[in-house]
């Protein structure tokens, strides 16, 4: 029944369910409806925790040490239960920075390092290829056992079958095919995968569902429930032991080591760190699986022990490898159904581990180790090439299809020496390295790049002389006597003896010594300076949590013009200029070309550019746009300071109080206008009340003389009267100007708009005062009064400015000798189109007079309220009679017509008054604007 | 003896009611339209009593009141301000400057009168 090829075609059909699944999520993704923004799918997808280490290996470990298997979950269990700060931290820290892997975040923490990016990169590309190693031979012995059915048969060793017959092989090509399809599709600025999560997440159900059906089967499919295996179990002294907890004191430290190397493994694999952190939808997912992720754990670890136990005691004799139990025991009972779903099962844990971490290891390699190399060649000149979202798909694609080779190499070097559980620890201590830096960064300020530096090559290298040499070793590719005597025959150098460090399993032994000299190189060489001003801030962004995120990272500034080419290289023009768009829109703009060449700008590009190639290459690219300015005096004493916190507060404080000196000038200066108005309200009042009594003061003391003395004599008494008539014609206009120029000036004034002919108004205008001109024999001349020049206004209002001024002329000139001219001409002022207006041409009015003329300095005066040229004083002994409201009347009149009026003259030689009217081109009629404005 | 007065206003038809007023009661009158005038007719003519007008071109009343105290010759003549500004702080600033009277524009001419009577006692 279960030939070849049905095994065959339950994987690849297995397989291709899981691609459409995150094919239809991706789908769901871009049409804005994700299907993993549900804290239920994110606790899953966790579960890529459980590789075939735990669906097979779990099982193998209890049949050797009992209940030492536990302590691989109850590390992350006390993770999430206990310090979900932590994670939460790590996830604000990395949303706000748009960290893209593990190794982006240990760069980005220390100055934007590429240096560093790199190195962690290495360490986890060379500590994580034994795990992939083990998913390899996990998967390939499983298929080889499933096909030997109903034989059950112990597949051969790894390295006994030629390369090409080594199903190890085509696993490892299958899966890489697969990787590439689920992770490089496209280039995200986030990095995210939202399709890979929802296929993640599914296999965590299929795995989970797998187990627990063995589980149910073996315990009361083959026995009466639990109590029976133990109690069987009991019976038998061989399988007994593996009830006791531990049984030396040695094995209690194991267990402290294993709950601490997996507490850091589950927080550090680049594979954890991208579901956990960089796929995170929602910080608040976290709160759900903060109790769901432990409890899945305790779920798939349920039926672990049972189900070892039968094993041992329905494989007597060792035959059969307890890391098999899972699978063998329902072949032994014929049950192929279950045997395929097991398989299957296996395989998604398999499957969702190679996927994820080839995924973000691919991410790390091109963006902090490749694409940092490749940018620095110049005879590459990919700095200059437009589009390099193809090439960075390209680089991954590679290094997806290289660490899967390397780790079926790993496989055929290393696989057979250990069991898999002891692989994957290889690969815990391996990560266990970046704790110090992770952790440190996150909650210490004084790190700086050279004390990471230090601390992750100290510890990788003790890492790697402790454990991986002799994993080597044992497989026979290094000397024996390496193990043996140390290297160079030095037995203080013992791989595994480290300067006589016994009486300790092998990955405590390398967990002492890494971590020990990694943490001390870390804090010593840190200590060593003050962190410079580009760690201390990239500290206060990690340590200080997101609030401190509006700290800007650039003194400098660059354009639109220059980022967005920049990012459209790395991005696509396309994704590059819809994320630009969206800051704009952010910040309130209308659109991309709004931006300000500004800080935030540059920022949000490299953060932009961060997401697709890592924050160190991200930050050189832009670094060779961005005209930085030169540091201040003050800068440079700043970075002496250490409190970097103090100066992002102090700049903040500053900004606080600039902005309240400004409002504080502002309301002063609103304060002064409303003081200033104020007064004049009241010189105005005062000026009026002045005005008002004066020609009061000759009404009263005349009205008093004639009242008092019957006897004045006719001459006298008809002179005064005359004078009290004149006055009380003086007040009356007086109090009719002051009322209209209070209409005009408050915009109350109603006016009658029509097209009028500026000639028949002067004529008229002329005709009403001829009598006051022949009386002082003045002459009055009109020119040009004929042309029938037509502009829009209030024929009344245009008439008083017309009777105004000839009526001022009058006043001033000389009686007998005096002259008044009046002009009329049409101008062209090409070019300037007036408001509504088809040309530009104006009607200029003009009222020369002999008179005395004006003073320069009086020439804007007259046209202030109460204030009447003086004349020259020698000249004119009488005050001229008059308001001295008139002439600012009637620029208000002109004014509201968009006219000017204004005077020409020289002291002696008379005065000029013009004002200037737009001319109505049309001249059709009366029916243009009629009615009051308001 | 008559006494003599000296009328600056520059309203002719002020002038022209002060004028006949002071006549009518017998005084010598000298008239003045601006503030330069005032103080050059006030040492020709010497008046014992000087109606004064404040806003004036040229010498604003307060000038005048000023250079006239400031003159030795002209120490005794009384001065009376005469104006349509008849704010608190200008009466004030009348007296201060060595006014012997002020009085607000319109006025009663027998109070005029009576108080040009009173200062001349």
């Amino acid at each position: 029944m279960l030939q070849g090829w049905v095994i065959v075609l339950a994987s690849f059909s297995y397989l291709g369910i899981l691609f459409a699944i995150a094919w239809y999520a991706d789908r769901r993704a871009d049409a804005g409806r994700s299907l993993i923004a549900n804290p239920v799918v994110y606790a899953l997808s966790l579960g890529v925790y459980c590789t075939t280490w735990t669906f097979y290996g779990s099982v193998g470990r209890a049949a050797a040490s009992g209940i030492g298997f536990l302590p691989i979950y109850l590390g992350p269990t006390l993770l999430f239960a206990l310090a979900g700060f932590v994670l939460y931290k790590m996830i604000r820290v990395a949303k706000t920075n748009r960290i893209t892997s593990i190794a982006d975040f240990v760069a980005s923490r220390y100055g934007k390092s590429q240096l560093l990016g790199g190195l962690v990169t290495i360490i986890a590309v060379v500590g994580v290829i034994p795990y992939i190693a083990l998913q390899l031979k996990a998967v390939s012995n499983s298929f080889a056992i499933l096909a030997s059915y109903p034989d059950i048969i112990m597949p051969a060793k790894a390295g006994a079958v030629p390369v090409f017959q080594d199903s190890a092989l085509y696993v490892a090509t299958i899966l890489a095919a697969f990787t590439i399809l689920f992770g490089t599709r496209h280039l995200d600025a986030t990095e995210r995968h939202e399709g890979m999560v929802a296929a993640i997440a599914v296999e965590s159900v299929v795995k989970l569902v797998a187990f627990l059906a063995v589980g149910v089967f073996v315990v009361w499919g083959m026995h009466d429930g639990v109590g029976d295996i133990f109690a069987q179990a009991a019976t038998v002294p061989e399988v007994a032991r593996r009830l006791a907890t531990a049984d030396s004191p040695a094995a209690y430290g194991t267990w402290g080591t294993l709950i601490f190397l997996s507490l850091f493994a589950s927080l550090l694999l680049p594979r954890q760190f991208q579901i956990a952190v960089v796929e995170n939808v929602n910080e608040s997912h976290l709160r759900r699986a903060v109790w769901m992720f432990p409890l899945y754990l305790f779920l798939i670890n349920l039926f672990v022990l049972p189900v070892a136990l039968a094993g041992l005691l329905h494989f007597p004799g060792g035959g059969v490898d307890a890391d098999t139990f899972v699978l063998t025991l329902p072949m032994a009972r014929q049950q192929e159904a279950l045997a395929l779903f097991v398989y299957i099962g296996g395989l998604s844990a398999a499957t969702g581990m190679v996927i994820v971490e080839t995924i973000a290891l691919s991410t790390m390699v091109c963006n902090d180790l490749v694409m940092p190399l490749l940018l620095r060649l110049p005879m590459l000149g990919l700095a200059a090439r437009a589009d390099l979202s193809g090439l960075l798909l390209e680089i991954r694609r590679w290094a997806i299809v290289i660490i899967l080779g390397l780790g079926y190499l790993y496989f055929r070097v290393a696989g057979e020496a250990y069991a898999l559980v002891s692989i994957g620890l290889i690969s815990f201590a391996a990560v266990a390295q970046f704790a110090p830096v992770v952790i440190g960064g996150l909650f210490w300020k004084g790190g700086t790049r050279d004390g990471a530096l230090a601390g992750l090559t100290a510890g990788f290298v003790l890492w790697a002389y402790t454990l991986l040499l002799p994993s080597f070793a044992k497989s026979g590719w290094l000397p024996d006597g390496f193990i043996a005597h140390g290297l160079f025959g030095i037995e203080l150098l013992r791989p595994q003896h480290l300067f006589g460090l016994t009486g300790l399993d092998e990955i405590t032994h390398c967990l002492v010594w890494s971590l020990l000299v990694n943490l001390g190189a870390y804090i010593g060489v840190s200590l060593q300076r003050v962190p410079n001003m580009r760690e201390a801030r990239q500290a206060t962004l990690f340590v200080g949590g997101a609030e401190a995120a509006g700290i800007p990272g650039w003194r400098g500034s660059a354009g639109v013009a220059d980022l967005l080419p920049l990012a459209g290289r790395f991005l696509g023009l396309e994704r590059a200029q819809e994320a630009f768009a969206r800051h704009a829109l952010q910040r309130g703009l209308r659109g991309v070309e709004e931006l300000p060449a500004d800080t935030l700008l540059v920022n949000f590009a490299e953060t932009l550019l961060a997401g697709a190639i890592g924050s160190a290459s991200a930050r050189a690219m832009v670094a060779s746009v961005v005209t930085e300015e030169p540091l201040g005096i003050d800068e440079v004493m700043n970075i002496l300071d250490e409190a970097s916190e103090v100066r992002a507060y102090t700049r903040e404080l500053e900004q606080k109080s600039l902005e309240l000196r400004i409002a504080t000038a502002e309301l002063r200066q609103a304060n002064d206008r409303l003081r200033e108005l104020d007064r004049m309200k009241d010189d105005f009042i005062s000026t009026v009340t002045h005005e008002l009594r004066t020609p009061l003061t000759s009404i009263r003391a005349f009205s008093e003389i004639l009242h008092e003395d019957p006897n004045i004599d006719l001459a006298q008494r008809q002179r005064f009267v005359g004078i009290i008539v004149g006055e009380t014609e003086r007040l009356s206009r007086l109090i009719n100007q002051i009322l209209d120029l209070a209409k005009l000036e408050s915009g109350r004034a109603e006016w009658t708009v029509t097209a009028v002919d500026v000639a028949e108004v002067i004529r008229e205008a002329a005709e009403s005062l001829a009598a006051l001109f022949a009386e002082k024999r003045v002459a009055l001349e009109l020119d040009g009064c004929e042309s029938g020049l037509v502009v829009l206004a209030d024929r009344d209002r245009l008439m008083q400015v017309m009777v105004n001024l000839l009526s001022n002329a009058l006043k001033f000139v000389a009686a007998d000798s005096g002259r008044v001219k009046v002009g009329v001409t049409a101008l062209c002022v090409p070019g300037i189109p007036l408001r509504g207006q088809v040309t530009a041409d104006e009607v200029r009015v003009s009222v020369a007079d002999n008179g005395p003329g004006i003073q320069l300095e009086d020439q804007e005066v007259i046209f202030d309220k109460f204030r009447q040229g003086a004349g020259t004083a020698d000249v004119l002994i009488d005050k001229p009679q008059g308001t001295g409201l008139g002439l600012p009347i009637s620029r208000q009149i002109i004014e509201y017509f968009n006219g000017r009026l204004w005077v020409e003259s020289a002291p002696g030689a008379g005065a000029l008054f013009v004002f200037t009217l737009p001319r109505q081109a049309s001249d059709n009629g009366a029916n243009q604007k009629t009615g009051g404005e308001p | 003896m008559s006494h003599r007065i000296l009328i600056v206003d520059d309203e002719p038809n002020i002038v022209i009611s002060l004028e006949y007023l002071m006549k009518k009661e017998g005084f010598q009158v000298a008239v003045a339209t601006n503030g330069e005038a005032a103080l050059q007719r006030a040492t020709e003519f010497a008046p014992d009593l000087i109606l004064l007008d404040i806003m004036m071109p040229k010498k604003s009343g307060f000038e005048v009141c000023q250079a006239l105290r400031a003159n030795p010759a002209l120490a005794a003549a009384k001065i009376i301000m005469l104006t349509a500004k008849g704010r608190e702080t200008e009466i004030a600033k009348g007296l201060a400057l060595g006014a012997d009277a002020y009085i607000t524009k319109p006025f009663s001419t027998k109070d005029l009168v009576l108080r040009i009577k009173s200062l001349l006692a």
